[in-house]
């Protein structure tokens, strides 16, 4: 280090005490076994994340969110702003990675069962860090003002108005009204540059205090066998230089996806036209969008679609809450029973994201 | 009488726990008040002219604006007029005269209607509020079904 460096060092640590800082950055050890690959997704999510943040704001500098502007000035963006065909490209494509990254995460969690104590509380708050995931690409979406947005909007929130009681405030408070209007782009535009980021950020700090404080998850079983058996790497730099390896690899595919797949922007949205055919939401939403439109009209006494999203929402909540359902994982116990749960899961998520993909 | 430290000290638990209970619903009720949107007062439309009978093919089906709400207009072969809201019962996309099904047809989820409005397959679960059509002096008039 050059002497002024070590100065600054000095006079930073001095105040801070950095020294303990990197003392326990230099007692970080990540367990290594046949599943170490998963843990590289967490820190890809979180990469993705960070690529939105930054091409989120750039977005904003030319964003115009309003009825009659919106559109237009994401033409102008893409077609007049040097490179601004590229931002929103990088945007949009990293948005569903970002998703993805977020899913596979999340299953290799779940059929590790790292949730099981004492991990509980890292497992709720990325839980909900996924559900407003799901809340920035729904609003996201809106914001071009484009005609499947359009209808996939209004398809969206009146599925949140057919849930009893609560449903129609919801949805009226969702659209700004009772129609999908400029207001609704209003109050979508607010969430995803406002809303949905601070608590999203707040979340993700208590999720990576919690991964720092309590240190990587074990496979089941590897807790009890003596400490001389476990392989592990330090995390300070072995694991950050893989981890920084997996960035740059999601980059240029990020890179490549966005160039040579631009994202389209489509037609303006009119309220006085038809829906268009093929119309359908973010391929995330695709199975459960599926589902509905197999389902019929009435089913017993209940609208088919009420009893759709009833059972959608209460197999979320179990999902969210299996760490404390899950007794036999708590108690350091193979659960068969859940890793076919989680099978089950991604089954019909894949048939039905294929069904509404082909028809 | 009964004025023992107690007594008094539960009396101020109380006072307290209602300033804090008031001082709650004075903030969160304005808030909540202003999350729900003000009913836009608008312009009561009655009755819409379309145009000149002549003018629309047999067979056909358009979208014409009601307010601020879509109506789908449908001429039969046989020269019936006929309006319904374009809204569909299912989930409020808006529809459209499918000519080769000889349908009224709902893009989201493959929602069919005939030509009275009735939701004959796929997910709608009620038929098309109908409008009513006045053919007056040659001109097509639509208005509400009261
Ligand atoms: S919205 Fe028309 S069929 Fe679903």
């Amino acid at each position: 280090m050059s002497t002024l460096g070590k100065k600054l060092y000095r006079w930073v640590d001095d105040r801070v005490h950095l020294g303990d800082l990197i003392e326990f950055m230099g007692k970080k050890y990540v367990p290594v076994h046949r599943g170490s690959i998963w843990y590289y997704f967490g820190g890809v999510t979180l990469f993705l994340f960070l690529i939105q943040v930054i091409t989120g704001i750039l977005l904003l500098l030319y964003y115009k969110g309003s009825e009659d502007l919106a559109f237009e000035s994401i033409q102008f963006l893409m077609s007049k702003v040097s490179f601004g065909w590229l931002i929103r490209s990088v945007h949009s494509w990293s948005a569903n990675l970002f998703i993805l990254a977020a899913f596979i995460h999340m299953f290799s969690v779940f059929f590790e069962k790292s949730y099981r104590p004492p991990r509980e509380m890292t497992w709720l708050s990325g839980m909900f860090m996924l559900f407003l995931g799901f809340g920035f690409g729904f609003s996201g979406y809106l914001l071009p003002w484009n005609e499947l947005a359009f209808f996939a909007t209004k398809v969206g929130t009146d599925i949140a108005g057919v849930i009893p009681l609560v449903g129609k405030p919801m949805m009226i408070f969702l659209r700004g009204g009772e129609d999908v209007t400029g207001a609704t782009l209003s109050r979508f535009f607010g969430f995803h540059v406002a809303v949905l980021p601070g608590l999203f950020t707040v979340l993700l700090g208590i999720h990576l205090l919690l991964v720092q404080r309590q240190g990587m998850s074990e496979p089941l079983g590897a807790e009890d066998s003596p400490a001389a058996d476990k392989k592990t790497m330090p995390f300070f730099p072995n694991f950050l230089l893989r981890d920084l390896l997996f960035w740059l690899i999601v980059l240029n595919v990020l890179a490549i996806l966005a160039v040579f797949f631009p994202w389209e922007l489509g037609q303006k949205a009119d309220a006085f036209a038809p829906a268009p055919a093929g119309i359908r939401p973010e391929w995330y939403f695709l199975f459960m969008f599926q589902t509905l439109k197999y389902l019929p009209a009435q089913l017993w006494i209940v609208d088919g679609e009420v009893l759709g999203i009833l059972l959608f929402a209460l197999a979320g909540i179990l999902w969210t809450l299996v760490p404390f359902w899950d007794r036999k994982s708590a108690k350091g116990q193979q659960s068969r029973i859940i890793t076919y749960v989680g099978i089950g899961a991604i089954v019909y998520i894949l048939v039905f994201t294929i069904l509404g993909w082909l028809f | 009488m009964n004025n023992t430290p107690q007594t008094k000290r539960d009396f101020l638990k109380y006072v307290l726990g209602a300033g804090v209970l008031a001082w709650l619903a004075s903030v969160v009720y304005p808030v909540l008040a202003y999350l729900k949107p003000p009913k836009q007062g608008e312009v009561e439309v009655t009755t819409v002219k379309v145009g000149p009978l002549s003018a629309i093919p047999k067979e056909s089906g358009e979208i014409v604006r009601f307010g601020t709400k879509p109506v789908i207009l449908i001429r039969t072969a046989e020269g019936d007029v006929r309006a319904f809201a374009a809204t569909c019962t299912h989930l409020d996309c808006t529809v459209q005269f499918r000519k080769d099904l000889g349908v009224i047809w709902c893009a989201c989820h493959n929602g069919k209607y005939d030509l009275s409005g009735r939701n004959i397959a796929g997910p709608p679960p009620r038929p098309l509020d109908p409008y009513r059509v006045v053919i007056q002096d040659g001109d097509v008039l639509l208005s509400k079904k009261s």
